[in-house]
């Protein structure tokens, strides 16, 4: 039952062949067997869970009308604020920490009756590649146990991976849910700046967060966008427009007549070889369903990681002020006379790991006075010029396309010692946030050299999110036709699991 | 050396003044969540998770904010920016929830205006045009109680209390530019200026503008220069000055700090001061010798503020009487002499004297009272007339007991110092403390003959003509009723028992 797609066992639920609780059940035991090995999971609100799922079950049983996804299991990252469940993103800092309010994605999962299993482990505030910077120990690829499973989204794409839960919402700054989703075999997307409310979403970067969805198909990838999706007035970013018709399109998935273009910066050296050659072989599949590919031009996307790891650490290094032990969290060092600076400054010792001090200081140093014009100023104008980059591109292809990381998944500790190769990862990924417009990663096949899952990238203009679902249904289903069953047949059962 | 006197200050110095007005609006919610803002309720009982920074928490404008702020800039003769944008200030401290604050950097919202005050000097009425800078938003921070330790400031206290409820309360900052030329009238015409802004954000109805609850704060930055120098002396930045005469004083007390400081060949520190209310000296806050860097940049949580012109010419037609043209009205109205009407606007009672007047008190008699005995009472005790326990109500109660012929003048000068002693409101206070105007001729013609047997030389005096003598008879007789009689009647009734009637 858990190796279902989302649909699937929505289909089931309506049809009266399960209920709710015995999906819940099937997927918090799946959790108790396989994630002592994958660590996906920071907490699991087993009872929470199963309360939410008999209240559904009796909805339905009254004759309710439930949305679609209502019953259906579900990941939460740990970066969104969820009442009474402990709410850490991924740091020691926030340890403990029982939000008093509902984010406003959790009030949306909520309300459309999905069943929110537990949340899952991140990156520390979601500033990493491979969930390693996490504060309570890394996640581990289901494909490969050596492996990373990506980041900063790595518990919810493991989960989804490792059948633990059908769908999971991620967030994604530089890339968080595409690379993760790309290097555990599964549909994740970034949807446009501003479509998916950030309210209760802990900031890292503020003008480039975003929270969406995972899935093990791009139909219920679109049925989890469709939920979280929507205007939000407590959220002064959020834009107030009706949600791009996601669903209708995954639906439809046809590229006859798309225009597809190559973003010419975006491959070739520097990407693995197996990638290159299910990325070229996606381009072809889809050519051979009546797209025409063209190549395009985007010459500043070679400034857009240096602008990234400006733009991120500056906004970083204010978001995270707040974490000053005073109101919440942890608190360090209050011993007898201890002033309350000295205290601010234990706990934010104590409670941050390296990776988001690194950003924190590199963000202080680019806002400070006498650099800011040369550093967050610059970052700036590249980001202009990123915008325009994209905006010519999207007038010569209705989608743009690249593989979505450069490298398959790679072993836990590799590049722990070294932030630029871990940074290099996004470099496919970081110009969609720059641009506030919106991606999907949908599995292209395994990499010949390791068998290892590689990620096919799709990015659309701003509130054009339903064109990455036409795009990358008509991919998904011609690639299924190829491969005979799903990618994640091909990973190895786990210990225990099913 | 001895401390210079004012006169040799200003003798010598020039000095340059810059003023910074932080007005807290009186909107219902707060600047960035819709918690509220009512003054004066239990600690931490207005906060949410957006004004307490909870993590994922983000803020959204209140929309009466940014419209209460363009009038302030239209009444202020500002130009309204059609982009602005709000930026973080970024610092340490725990009553700031976010350790940023939400303010205004290089964009804000008006810029360009100007406040024309009169004060009264030696010449005569003289104008000073001062010119506003900028206008722009800011949220408050919480406020801090430091428990313990010598000085009340966080270093060497025990404990910190802690209250949030002020957190987020949308402040409109008023930046003046440099105002120079003032000369000896420096302290005065910085406490023009704030009256007349505070004046019109009262007529604007956008601030509760108490002084005393901190609603209008001002900051005043003075520098001196040598007379006839074009280069700018160190400013001093004070802070704390919360009612219109610590403005003056403040200054005042500064300009003879750096004075005294310069005499001796040191020099002026740049640094915030604290203002001393008790003893109108100022105290060294935080050197900003080396600037503090915020490092400010644009808030990616809140859009840009484009306001349409057309909105910004809607709100410039609701403009109120500007408070010079009302003070003109007034005066003609009224019919108040100069030297009347210049001394109400010194003494601040010009707002109350209005209100006691709209009770339906005569414009005069209402006047008379808030100048005299009570501003006189409140001198005494060196507070504003405004913190006294009297309220237009009670003098307009007042002046209509003396228009009846209950309260003689004398009798009802008792009855204020009764109601400012919280005894109760006039009439209470009537009854209480039995004052009664002694209406009985009979009464009043048996303390007549006795006092006029008692002082027969003098009651002779008058009988023969010498009408100034009487003065003492009267006197005597008003002592003899216990203040009760009303004089006028005693006189009338004493020079017809003299044979002067």
């Amino acid at each position: 039952m858990i190796r279902q797609s989302a649909t699937q066992m929505a289909e089931a639920l309506a049809d009266g062949s399960t209920t709710s609780v015995e999906l819940t059940k099937a997927h918090l035991a799946q959790i108790a067997a396989v994630d002592g090995q994958v660590k996906a999971f920071l907490h699991v609100d087993a009872d929470g869970a199963l309360a939410q799922a008999s209240a559904v079950d009796a909805k339905r049983k009254s004759g309710e009308k439930l949305s679609p996804l209502a019953g259906i299991p579900l990941a939460l990252k740990d970066v969104l604020a969820q009442r009474g469940v402990p709410t850490t993103a991924g740091s020691k800092i926030l340890q403990g920490w029982l939000p008093p309010y509902d984010s406003t994605v959790v009030t949306k999962l909520k309300s459309a009756g999905l069943v929110i299993l537990g949340k899952t482990n991140m990156d520390e505030f979601a500033m990493g590649s491979s969930t390693e910077n996490s504060g309570y120990g890394p996640t581990f690829n289901p494909w490969d146990l050596t492996r990373t499973p990506g980041g900063s989204s790595g518990g919810s794409a493991a989960a989804v991976s490792a059948f633990e839960a059908p769908l999971a919402v991620g967030s994604d700054t530089g890339g968080s849910i595409r690379q993760p989703a790309a290097l555990t075999g599964i549909v994740g997307v970034r949807p446009t700046y501003g479509a998916v409310s950030r309210f209760g979403l802990i900031a890292y970067s503020s003008s480039l967060d975003q929270a969406g969805p995972f899935g093990r198909t791009v139909l219920d990838t679109a049925l989890l966008h469709e939920v979280m999706a929507g205007h939000d007035p407590k959220d002064a970013t959020s834009i107030n427009a009706p949600v791009p018709a996601v669903v209708a399109a995954a639906k439809s998935g046809d590229v006859k007549g798309m225009k597809i273009g190559v973003i010419k910066q975006l491959q070739g050296a520097g990407y693995q070889k197996g990638v290159q050659a299910r990325f070229d072989e996606s381009l072809q599949v889809l050519a051979s369903l009546g797209a025409e590919i063209v190549e395009v031009d985007c010459p500043n996307f070679e400034y857009a990681l240096a602008a990234y790891y400006l733009i991120a650490p500056s906004e970083c290094s204010s978001n995270l002020a707040r974490f000053d032990a005073m109101r919440y969290g942890v608190r360090t060092g209050d011993s007898d006379g201890a002033s309350a600076e000295a205290v601010m400054s234990a706990t934010r010792d104590a409670g941050f790991g390296r990776e988001v001090k690194r950003r924190i200081i590199l963000g202080t140093y680019a806002l400070s006075s006498g650099y800011y014009d040369a550093y967050y100023g610059s970052a700036q104008k590249i980001r202009t010029l990123i915008i325009e980059d994209y905006a010519k591109a999207f007038t010569q292809a209705d989608v743009l396309v690249s593989p979505t990381a450069p490298t398959t998944a790679y072993k836990i500790g590799e590049k722990v010692d070294d932030p630029m190769a871990m940074y290099l990862g996004d470099v496919a990924t970081i110009p969609v946030n720059l641009a506030g417009i919106c991606g999907m990663s949908l599995p292209a096949g395994l990499a010949e050299e390791d068998n290892l899952p590689v990620g096919f990238q799709i990015m659309a203009p701003a509130m054009q999110d339903q064109r990455l679902y036409q795009a990358g249904a008509a991919l998904e289903a011609a690639l299924l036709t190829k491969w005979g069953a799903p990618i994640l047949s091909k990973a190895p059962v786990l210990a225990g699991g099913k | 050396m001895a401390l210079p006197t004012y006169d040799e200050v200003v003798a010598k110095w020039d000095p340059v003044l810059g003023l910074e007005v932080h007005v807290e609006l009186n909107t219902q919610s707060k600047m960035f969540c819709s918690c509220a803002t009512e003054f004066g309720a239990a600690p931490n009982t207005q906060t949410c998770p957006v004004c307490l920074a909870l993590p994922g928490a983000l803020p959204v404008v209140n929309e009466k904010a940014i419209e209460s702020t363009i009038l302030i800039g239209l009444a202020l003769n500002c130009k309204i920016a059609p982009y602005s944008r709000f930026a973080r200030k970024n610092y340490f401290y725990p009553d700031m929830p976010k350790n940023f604050q939400i303010s205004q950097y290089d964009e804000p919202i008006c810029f360009d205006g100007y406040v024309d005050v009169e004060i009264d000097t030696e010449e005569g009425p003289k104008q000073f045009r001062i010119e506003v800078e900028r206008v722009h938003m800011e949220e408050d921070t919480g406020k801090s109680l430091h428990v313990g330790g010598a000085t009340g400031r966080i270093h060497g206290a025990d404990y910190s209390l802690l209250d949030y409820n002020r957190a987020g309360i949308p402040l409109v900052e008023i930046v003046t530019k440099i105002v120079p030329g003032t000369g000896k009238y420096a302290p005065e015409v910085a406490k023009a200026y704030v009256a007349e802004l505070r004046d019109i954000l009262r007529g604007l109805k956008v601030s509760d503008v108490k002084m005393e609850q901190g609603s209008l704060r001002c900051d005043a930055n003075v520098s001196l220069k040598p007379i006839g120098s074009d280069v700018l002396g160190t400013r001093s930045e004070t802070k704390n000055v919360n009612s219109l005469r610590s403005v003056e004083r403040a200054i005042r007390g500064e300009m003879i700090r750096h004075a005294e400081l310069l005499n001796e060949g040191k020099k002026v520190k740049q640094e915030t001061r604290h203002f001393q209310e008790d003893t109108g000296l100022t105290r060294s806050g935080r050197s900003k010798e080396q600037a503090e860097d915020y490092r400010y940049f644009p808030d990616p949580d809140l859009l840009p503020v484009t306001p349409a012109a057309t909105w910004i010419e809607e709100l410039r037609a609701t403009l109120p009487e500007r408070p010079s043209l009302r003070r003109k009205r007034i005066k003609e109205e009224w019919n108040v002499p100069d030297k009347e009407m210049q001394a109400m606007i010194n003494a601040d009672v010009l707002d109350i004297v209005e209100a006691t007047v709209l009770l339906g008190a005569d414009p005069t008699k209402a006047r008379t009272w808030w100048l005299g005995e009570i501003s006189r009472i409140a001198n005494d005790q060196n507070i504003a007339v405004t913190e006294l326990a009297i309220t237009p109500a009670d003098v307009a109660e007042l002046v209509a007991l003396v228009a009846a012929g209950e309260l003689t003048d004398k009798l009802a000068r008792q009855v204020v110092e009764g109601v400012i002693a919280g005894e109760g409101k006039p009439a209470e206070v009537v009854a209480k403390r039995g004052i009664k105007v002694v209406n009985d001729d009979g009464a009043l013609m048996a303390a007549i003959e006795k006092v006029c047997a008692e002082q027969a030389e003098t009651a002779e005096k008058v009988r023969g003509g010498h009408l100034p003598a009487a003065g003492a008879l009267i006197g005597a007789v008003m002592k003899e009723t216990k203040g009760q009689a009303d004089a006028a009647r005693v006189r009338e009734l004493l020079l017809g028992h003299l044979g002067q009637g």
